[in-house]
């Protein structure tokens, strides 16, 4: 039994049959990839991962426990948390305070007022956050608006908030794109170093294939919907039927 | 110093320094001059500065932070308006029952119309707390006032009569107005000071307190992780959620904040004068709070002040002045120009003041997006950024020499 289980999910989008049959099972302390070419449906499986879609069919179980019908931050307090496609950020806060929120809601679990202490005499949430932005390399941004960062910096952010709630799944789509070279390669070291370091599974969607055969240890390639084949990295790279739908290179 | 950092502590001060002073700050002109009527140093417009600053800080709390626009502000005013006079009429003229009695009631009013508006965003948001208050309108102005169940007295507004039980109230000992503790409301010391004429009111100064007390509560909150938290809500929501954060607790909180905060208002506004009417909680009042706050500056601290304290004085300044007062302004111009700058004027004065501050909203929408505050802010800039370039220029020719 993986920690992520999919079973026979299913989701349709007025006439098109975006997700059908998918089966996946994500091993425990893993780096799971999933690719596929686009629209092949990566984004929507997420999706419904996290409560913003509910699918039509199947069922989710995360650690033994059914995900559906619970609302995303219920879900993210399963230990559950998600890098997007496009970044979501605080964009009218600073760096530092974005970075602050998750480590608050880290602490509090859901909601503890906290209307009359001052934010900064929270210095174990400081500490944290700071820390967090050092790993980053983002620490010389921390009174920046987060609008006003680039792509790839909005996404390491993004990415620094995810794991300092220190989730125990961490999706990741397409978590290097937009940023530059030095950037991506970091962002790999940072993951591998976390998925050596922590008690922690990664489900990862990628389109880089660098990244990919660097981080994953199992790879799973969705085409319209359905898995096609789910196997070790060195195996999917010689796959015929992997080639011909994805990377397109007919054989 | 107070748990603030240094540059709010002294924005507190400031603010407080010149609430104090107000009616000096407030009073420049002789009050024989002709430029007299715009003095608005007299208590009951130094009332409304306060009383509707503490509304528009309260309405900063919600809209500002977290961006949900409420337009039905004014029902929570009313229900404090109301409150506290019930608390006239019950237990006597003391203020201080009347204050904590519209806090609360605002607050339950409050909870229940913000967990029904929350549940949407937006503009559903803001027509739903429209609803709400054109209701509490409707119930007020008829349907609560009937001869079986007279809650607020209908068109007359709520008011005492001699037959009101007032079961702590001595007649001998005390006021026959509203008091604190035998400290009239009205109570107004006059001091002659050359030409000028200052006034200082009891009830002034009890709702400017309050008002300090207010704005220093609102600091502590925008600085607090709650503010965060609230700021976060209108800045990503979808982040929130997925932060494992349930928004809901974070704004219906601010919501219930905001509306005691205009309870709060609403009683202070019976307290000064101990009448309160429907038309308190018409629409046009939960839209004023909204111009208010957005000429002020939404989202910064001391805007919403500011915004109050522009309208109000545009409400009874520029309300007042009428063709005649214009015509003996002009009168040094030949008749046929005088007639034809009064007659361009009209419009914008006197019933038309409203016209006047239309386009003054206008203009602060289009070109000072963040409202006076930022008016402000760009000022400060302009002239430090004219210093600087004065002294760099003065650097540059150094090198040369
Ligand atoms: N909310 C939605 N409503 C309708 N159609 C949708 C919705 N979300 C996704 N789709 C459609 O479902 C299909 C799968 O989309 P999805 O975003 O999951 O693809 P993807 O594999 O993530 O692609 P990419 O690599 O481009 O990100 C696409 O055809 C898309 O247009
Ligand atoms: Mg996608």
């Amino acid at each position: 039994m993986g920690i992520l289980e999919v079973k026979d999910v299913g989701k349709r989008f007025g006439g098109l049959q975006a997700l059908s049959d998918v089966n996946l099972s994500v091993k425990e302390n893993s780096v799971h990839a999933i690719i596929g070419p686009n629209g092949a449906g990566k984004s929507t499986l997420l999706n419904c991962l996290v409560g913003k879609l509910i699918p039509d069919t199947g069922s989710v179980m995360f650690d033994g426990q059914s995900v559906l019908g619970r609302a995303p931050y219920e879900i993210n307090q399963m230990g559950i948390s998600r890098v997007f496609q496009t970044p979501e950020i605080f964009g009218d806060l600073t760096v530092l305070e974005n970075m602050m929120i998750p480590c608050f809601a880290k602490r509090d679990g859901a909601f503890e007022l906290n209307a009359l202490s001052a934010v900064l005499k929270q210095n174990d949430i400081l500490e944290r956050a700071e820390h967090m932005l050092e790993e980053m390399n983002m620490a010389d941004k921390r009174g920046m608006h987060a609008a006003a960062l680039s792509r790839g910096d909005k996404r390491r952010l993004e990415i620094g908030m995810c794991l300092s709630q220190e989730p125990r799944l961490l999706l990741l789509d397409e978590p290097t794109a937009g940023m530059a070279r030095a950037d991506t390669n970091n962002t790999i070291d940072l993951l591998k170093q976390i998925s050596e370091e922590r008690d922690i599974t990664i489900a990862i969607i990628e389109h880089d294939m660098h990244v990919v055969f660097s981080l994953a240890n199992r790879i799973t390639v969705l085409a319209q919907g359905t898995p096609l084949v789910e196997d070790d990295p060195q195996n999917i790279r010689g796959n015929p039927k992997v080639r011909e739908a994805y990377l397109g290179e007919s054989a | 110093m107070f748990g603030l950092n240094k540059k709010d502590t002294s924005v507190l001060i400031i603010v407080a320094v010149m609430v104090m002073l107000a009616p000096f700050l407030l009073n420049p002109f002789p009050s024989a001059s002709g430029l007299a009527q715009f003095n608005a140093g007299y208590p009951d417009l130094m009332q409304k500065f306060v009383i509707f600053g503490i509304f528009a800080i309260g309405f900063n709390i919600l809209f500002g932070l977290t961006g949900y626009l409420s337009f039905g502000h004014a029902a929570f005013l009313g229900v404090g308006s109301y409150s506290c006079v019930w608390m006239f009429k019950l237990l006597g003229y003391n203020v201080l029952p009347g204050i904590l009695l519209s806090i609360a009631v605002s607050g339950v009013f409050a909870l229940l119309i913000g967990y029904v508006s929350l549940r949407r965003s937006g503009i559903y948001f803001s027509i739903l707390t429209l609803a709400f208050a054109q209701m509490s309108y409707a119930l007020a102005y008829s349907v609560l006032s009937n001869p079986k169940f007279n809650l607020t007295n209908g068109e007359t507004g709520l008011q005492v009569y001699a037959d009101d039980p007032q079961w702590f109230h001595n007649p001998d000992r005390l006021p026959d107005l509203p008091h604190l503790f035998g400290l009239s409301m009205r109570a107004t010391y006059k001091l002659d000071l050359g030409a000028w004429e200052f006034q200082f009111n009891a009830g002034y100064y009890l709702c400017a307190v309050i008002m300090l007390a207010c704005f220093y509560l609102a600091i502590r909150i925008f600085r607090s992780p709650f503010g965060m938290m609230l700021r976060a809500v209108k800045s990503n929501q979808q982040r929130m959620n997925y932060t494992g954060l349930n928004s809901r607790p974070y704004t219906l909180a601010a919501f219930v904040i905001s509306g005691m905060y205009a309870g709060l208002a609403g009683g202070l506004l019976s307290a000064v004068d101990p009448l309160a009417g429907a038309e308190r909680m018409q629409w046009t009042a939960s839209g004023e709070v909204v111009l208010m706050t957005i000429l002020g500056g939404a989202g910064t601290l001391i805007g919403p002040v500011l915004g109050a304290g522009f309208i109000k004085y545009f409400e009874n300044i520029f309300s007042k002045i009428n063709d005649y007062v214009l015509h003996s302004w002009f009168s040094f111009l030949p008749d046929g120009m005088e007639d034809a700058v009064v007659f361009l004027i009209h419009p914008f004065i006197g019933k038309g003041w409203h016209l006047t501050l239309g386009i003054l909203f206008m203009l602060v929408v289009i070109f000072l997006p963040g409202g006076l505050v930022e008016g402000g802010q760009r000022l400060v800039n302009w002239i430090r950024g004219r210093k600087a370039k004065s002294s760099t220029a003065a650097h540059e020719t150094n090198p040369a020499e």
